[in-house]
């Protein structure tokens, strides 16, 4: 009985209207948070009294970093469902969010990098978050490939989900890295248990920067998993109505 | 604080630009990349269509 809508969710026509009635909202809360986060972290934001005007690369690097991580998650996780319980959207939702978790991973390594260059005096570091997050995207990466290595949809889904699962146990260890190694990256600024030390001017622009991000996440994997979904259901009746209706 | 301060952004203004500027570079791909496969998907399928209803 609880289960009812998310049954209806989890049909594929469902989903697919679902998806074009969200997307405009998240695309657009994406562009007004951007615009806002941007303007917070760039002008607004006080310049770091040790890093000067280089510490406004966290405005992109932290929330890239921190999709990162939740878009492996809720990969495995889709995965995993569609791995027990055969539910289509999920398995075309984990699909759906490799892209962007490489996109997010790259960005967190590419613009940290490009920090590391004047405050650390070199682009890379082997040291144990860094190296645990590049392990991220050969994950990503590993797990595309394996979703392109094979014709049947069902059985990529399954191998990906495995992969998926597996990989889960890179997360923690790139979470706690900072803690369990001394490493050169520096330790939890904003999710500590006690207050955050960081400014609250500072603060509040990257989490409304984490927020767009988080939207425009959204809004592209809804893009991207109904497009997906349409492939998958070409012979269903819903599929060629909606096609019919379009022309 | 005048434009050219801005742009400058301390000394690391070619640090910090590259940064924002990989970032749009990437989230942008991502979004066009998507529309166009959408675009693409749809074409193929409406063709399949038409070729189904042509053999019946």
């Amino acid at each position: 009985m609880i289960l009812k809508p998310l049954y209806r969710f989890a049909s594929p026509q469902n989903f697919y209207h679902l998806s074009v009635l969200l997307t405009p909202w998240f695309a657009w809360a994406t562009v007004l948070l951007m615009l806002i986060g941007l303007y917070g972290g760039l002008v607004f934001a006080p310049a770091d009294y040790q890093q000067g005007d280089s510490f406004r690369i966290i405005y992109i690097h932290v929330p890239s970093a921190w999709m990162s991580l939740f878009i492996y998650v809720l990969m495995a996780v889709f995965g995993g469902i569609g791995l027990i319980w055969h539910v289509k959207i999920a398995d075309v939702l984990a699909k759906s969010c490799a892209p962007l978790g490489l996109s997010f991973t790259f960005l967190a390594l590419a613009t940290g990098s490009i920090w590391g260059k004047p405050m650390w005096g070199t682009w890379w570091v082997w040291d144990a978050r860094l190296t645990s997050e590049l392990i991220l995207l050969f994950l990503y990466l590993g797990y595309m490939a394996l979703q392109s290595a094979f014709d049947d949809r069902r059985v990529a889904a399954r191998a990906g989900a495995i992969l998926a699962l597996v990989g889960m146990v890179n997360i923690p260890i790139i979470h706690y890295s900072v803690e369990w190694w001394s490493t050169l990256h520096q330790g939890p600024t904003v999710s500590k248990f006690d207050a955050p030390s960081i400014h609250i001017n500072m603060l509040i622009p990257l989490l409304i920067m984490a927020l767009a991000f988080k939207t425009y996440f959204a809004s592209v994997l809804l893009l991207r998993a109904r497009t997906e979904i349409l492939e998958y259901e070409c012979n269903s009746n819903w599929v060629r109505e909606l096609l019919n209706e379009s022309d | 604080m005048s434009f050219q301060e801005f742009l400058h952004m301390g000394g690391y203004g070619s640090y910090v630009w590259a940064s924002y500027g990989l970032c749009a570079v990437v989230l942008i791909f991502n979004v066009v990349e998507s529309l166009s496969r959408q675009r693409k998907v749809f074409r193929e399928l409406n063709k399949r269509i038409r070729r189904l209803e042509s053999n019946k």
